[in-house]
């Protein structure tokens, strides 16, 4: 009886948060999801920080901001969306040739925008705004697009990747692409011109190699062997795979790795705070990590799937998708598979306007699966 | 490409959308399978190796330099010791441009431009991970200037270390002997390990001699360092278990030297070339061992800069030298007694036979002729007094009469011709000349005939004939205990620093020297009692309390021509004959035995007697020279002082 009277009480309270959510237009299980991630992510960054309170607390502020721009951004009606893509993205592109061009004035790397009140990275707009306009542009076509309209998309993805590759960028720029490619496929790109398309990005990335700055192509011999350049270029890898490789099973034990708390680990914090993890937390904090990851996605990417039309569709399983991208990325720079890049891992890494903007965009996947006209019964 | 005039198929759309999101979706999971074996590998697989690359990482083991073995006199008194000192010292993997770091050190005066290539080289020869020191014994001021400064350095650091430190300054020096930064030659005979942290080691004497005692075992502790290799307590909540190896300090040495005595000694000669030795005759512990001039061994402890280096090796009276050991003088009159006995011995001489000196001897068929100190002749005398009068004729004839290759033979019983085995190294072995030894020293075969009057002069201990003062106090202390030839020695006993247990060292009787008849000793020993005693050292032991047995002797620097005469008024101070004078006491059983050789002293009876008078009133009367007046006070503590 007991039993039943806790069973029936817990029946109630979840029906009760699911109510709210639903009238906030959320999704309980994804912000179960993320929010698990955020405070995994908290937890770990006082540690990787050097027990340092503040960075803790801004970390949160950060978490904050983007909690309520997924809340305002579920609110809006796709409808809406739709309407101010195309404007978002100009916006974004404009943004992008002044900050290049502040970059060539100042005959220096220029990624920051400074309005005075906040300093903040048009690039990062532009990971929301090509997908966007990418889904915007492909809603009214017969699908899978046919050769003109993948033309257009070359252009519509091109333009902002380029300009931020430029600037120079490049993790960001191919961050940009990857999301604007995710929406094409799933837009149903025939498999013959993927495998085209690839073998081409095979031959491109022969010849862009001679376009490479060399700090850049440092990074990816330095991937290919890290021991090239043990105390400068390859040190990062080195030390990053010592970490986790250091943590064992279930790891040296929170706030006691001494790769991280002495410093070897450089931006530990940041992008390299998977080693952090690795190594204080071992291979089942590792693991748990990416499961917490899997979850976040696989229900993303089911929310897309029940949405009704092609726009909703398509952007919100790309948004989906390369949420899965920047953890794969990270994780596979970090533990040694793939070269490093600056991307961080999603809503773990301190700093920078990613998480706004990965939260932001878990707010429009929201936005277009709650809006939908026939909920699934 | 169906074209323009495709419509959407909504339901085609969805079709494609899903079965994309599945592909997606098994990808996504063939991709975090990738990450995960990733990891598995890491971390499961290759877990060992990676921890103990970490472990390399953050641990650095940093040397414990042993305490250095303190040196005491016999009363405890101390000779070396330890001091905290502040050092600079570089670690070189740490140091990113070596060469600029250098020339930047130098440019703030912290160390000499001339010395930047020996320090490169001194960095270099140690492991990469060593901490060298490049500087010892920073001033206050030298500390305040790098500490400004010290994170324009990455990789050099001021650290505290225990650096020799010897309070007696110049005082026994040629005993002791010095350490001195470690050079590339030391390097070659030393295990590194061994030394890693340790900046000086034995140079001469003492140090030298009894470097494996004195040096202990370096130990090693486990430090946690950061990134930027500086070394923390503690970082968050990383507890480190770390090793630590203590250093077993080296073993302290309790030498047989008395202190005051060889302050008397070094005091007596103290603006002069002079080499004084005492032995114990009992049981060959050295009670004093001086060379003068001397030098601070301070200096080489701290680290000598070039000029100084230079000031002192070329200094005209050879401070560096160590005349008591490696000094090689003609023993002239001392030998005497030794060329009595050995006519006795055999039986070409009795204590009663007397010989007639009448200023002069001839050998038969020769107009050569070998003169007396005394140009108008002794007259008739027997042994003791011939020794005690040092009559030049008597044993002329009686040498000529023993022949060269006896006498040799008989001389080197006294540990003549012979190094004496004294526990420091570097000592000359002098030389005992016999017609075998000049066959086998010359080349030429005119060169290797032994001429009979090079027999004549080897009975006065001139010639050819070349001692050190050790061995002449080693032979007066034979002498004196009637044959028993003890091996010199400074370390009586090896003192545990932990325990305070001392091992003595047992002292090593070589051989009891035979002589025909146990009487012959007497009549040696009479001679030499007669020569303080109304012979030619009758002044220096007046008033004695005690009784002496010596002689005098004179070595030639400069050789007089026939029927010339020896006019010190005429020839150079440097080519006047060095003054010997040998002496025990008290004569009949003997607890100390003395050899001073005066440079340049002109006289053993007038220079060195009244010398080796002081050192045995010291030793067995405990009665010291009143202390110098306040200017030579003054000056004394102004070589002495040390720091």
């Amino acid at each position: 009886m007991i039993y039943e009277e806790v069973d029936s009480s817990t029946r109630r309270t979840l029906s009760q948060t699911t109510r709210v959510l639903g009238t906030l237009r959320l999704d309980g299980p994804l912000v179960l999801g993320l929010a698990l991630l955020a405070l995994y992510g908290q937890v770990v960054l006082y540690s990787a920080s050097g027990q340092d309170w503040e960075s803790v607390l801004r970390g949160s502020i950060r978490i904050g901001l983007g909690a309520v721009a997924m809340l305002a951004l579920a609110q809006v009606k796709p409808a809406f969306l739709r309407r101010l893509t195309p404007w978002l993205y100009a916006i974004g592109v404009v943004l992008l040739v002044i900050v290049d061009a502040i970059g060539y004035i100042g005959k220096g790397a220029q990624r920051w925008l400074d309005l005075g009140f906040v300093r903040f990275q048009p690039s990062e707009i532009m990971k929301l705004a090509v997908p966007m306009m990418c889904a915007w542009y492909l809603r009214e076509r017969p699908l899978p697009p046919d050769g003109t309209t993948l033309a257009v998309l070359a252009v519509i993805i091109g333009v902002p990747a380029g300009l931020t590759i430029v600037q120079p960028d490049l993790g960001t720029g191919l961050l940009i692409t990857m999301a604007g490619v995710l929406v094409v496929l799933l837009a149903g790109l025939q498999w013959q011109i993927i495998a085209g398309l690839a073998g081409l990005a095979g031959l491109g990335a022969w010849g862009g190699w001679y376009l490479l700055h060399d700090y850049q192509r440092q990074r990816v011999l330095t991937f290919l062997d890290p021991q090239q350049d043990p105390l400068g270029a390859g040190y990062h890898i080195i030390q990053s795979t010592i970490a986790i490789g250091s943590g064992g099973v279930f790891g040296k034990g929170y706030l006691n790795g001494s790769q991280g708390q002495l410093e070897f680990l450089p931006e530990r914090s940041t992008d390299f705070v998977f080693a952090v993890i690795g190594e204080e937390l071992g291979f089942v904090g590792c693991v748990i990590l990416l499961l917490l990851y899997l979850l976040v996605v696989s229900r993303a990417i089911y929310l897309a799937t029940q949405t009704q039309d092609t726009f909703a569709r398509l952007l919100s399983g790309s948004l989906a998708l390369i949420f899965f991208v920047y953890v794969f990325i990270n994780a596979g720079m970090v533990s040694g598979i793939l070269p490093v890049v600056g991307v961080p891992l999603p809503l773990v890494s301190y700093g920078g306007t990613s998480m706004v903007t990965l939260l932001a965009g878990f707010g429009i996947l929201m936005s277009l699966y709650s809006h939908r006209k026939f909920a699934a019964s | 490409m169906a074209g323009k005039g495709r419509i959407k198929d909504v339901w085609r759309e969805q079709q494609i959308f899903e079965q994309r999101s599945l592909v997606a979706g098994v990808l996504i999971v063939l991709m975090t399978g990738a990450l995960i074996a990733r990891l598995g590998w890491l971390q499961i697989s290759r877990n060992d190796y990676f921890t103990e690359l970490s472990q390399g990482n953050r641990v650095r083991i940093e040397p414990l330099p042993a305490a250095r073995g303190i040196i005491y006199d016999r009363n405890g008194t101390i000779l070396a010791e330890n001091r905290p000192a502040y050092q600079l010292e570089l670690v070189r993997e740490e140091v990113p441009d070596l060469e600029d770091t250098l020339q930047r050190l130098a440019a703030i005066g912290l160390i000499a431009p001339d010395e930047i290539d020996s320090t490169r080289r001194a960095i270099k020869s140690r492991r990469g991970f060593d901490s060298v020191p490049i500087r010892l014994r920073l001033s206050e001021e030298e500390i305040a200037r790098f500490a400004v400064r010290r994170f324009e350095f990455p990789g050099v650091d001021i650290r505290t270390r225990l650096a020799r430190y010897y309070p007696q300054g110049e005082v026994a020096v040629h005993a002791l002997g010095h350490v001195g930064a470690i050079s590339e030659k030391d390097l070659e005979k030393i295990d590194r390990a061994e030394y890693s942290g340790t900046a000086t080691i034995g140079k001469l004497g003492i140090e030298l001699a009894y470097e494996s005692q004195l040096h202990g075992r370096n130990g090693s502790r486990e430090i946690l360092v950061n990134a930027r290799g500086r070394s923390v307590e503690k970082q968050g909540a990383l507890t480190p278990q770390l090793k630590t190896v203590p250093a077993q300090p080296g073993t302290d040495l309790v030498l047989s030297l008395d202190f005051e005595v060889q302050k008397v000694a070094e005091e007596a000669v103290w603006d002069q070339r002079a080499a004084i030795v005492a032995i114990d005759p009992q049981n060959g512990d050295v009670i004093a061992l001086a060379s003068r001039p001397g030098f601070d061994p301070n200096l080489f402890a701290r680290g000598l800069t070039g000029p100084e280096f230079r000031a002192l090796n070329e200094n005209i009276d050879r401070p560096l030298f160590n005349r008591a050991l490696r000094g090689v003088y003609p023993p002239g009159s001392t030998i005497k007694p030794l060329v009595a006995l050995a006519g006795l011995t055999y039986q070409l001489a009795t204590p009663q036979t007397s010989r007639y000196c009448r200023g002069w001897f001839s050998l038969p068929g020769s107009r050569h002729r070998f003169r007396d100190w005394k140009p108008q002749g002794h007259g008739t005398l027997g042994m003791v007094q011939a020794i005690a009068q040092s009559c030049d004729v008597y044993f002329y004839s009686l040498a000529d009469e023993i022949g060269p290759t006896r006498l040799a033979e008989f001389l080197s019983h006294f540990g003549l011709g012979a190094p004496t085995g004294i526990d420091v190294g570097g000592e000359k072995a002098g030389l005992l000349p016999s017609p075998e030894w000049k066959r086998k020293a010359y080349r030429k075969p005119q060169d290797q005939v032994w001429f009979p009057g090079e027999t004549v002069i080897f009975g006065i201990g001139q010639g050819y004939m070349l001692t050190t003062p050790v061995q002449l106090a080693h032979m007066t202390a034979i002498i004196g205990s009637r044959g028993k030839n003890f091996q010199p020695r400074l370390v009586t006993a090896l003192r545990d620093p932990v325990t305070g247990t001392k091992t003595p060292v047992p002292p090593k009787l070589v051989e009891q020297v035979q002589v025909a008849d146990a009487g012959h000793w007497q009549v040696a020993i009479d001679g030499m009692y007669a020569v303080t005693h109304g012979g030619t050292a009758s002044r220096s032991a007046a008033g004695a309390e005690y009784s002496i047995a010596g002689k005098t002797g004179t070595a030639q620097v400069f050789t007089v021509a026939q029927n010339a005469k020896y006019d010190e008024k005429t020839i150079g101070e440097r080519l006047r004959d060095h003054a010997w004078f040998v002496a025990f006491a008290p004569a009949e059983d003997p607890r100390i035995a003395v050899a001073v050789l005066v440079e340049n002293g002109r006289s053993g009876s007038g220079t060195a007697a009244p010398i080796a008078r002081k050192v045995m009133d010291a030793y067995l009367l405990r009665k010291f020279p009143p202390p110098p007046s306040a200017e030579e006070s003054a000056a004394a503590a102004a070589t002495t002082g040390g720091e």
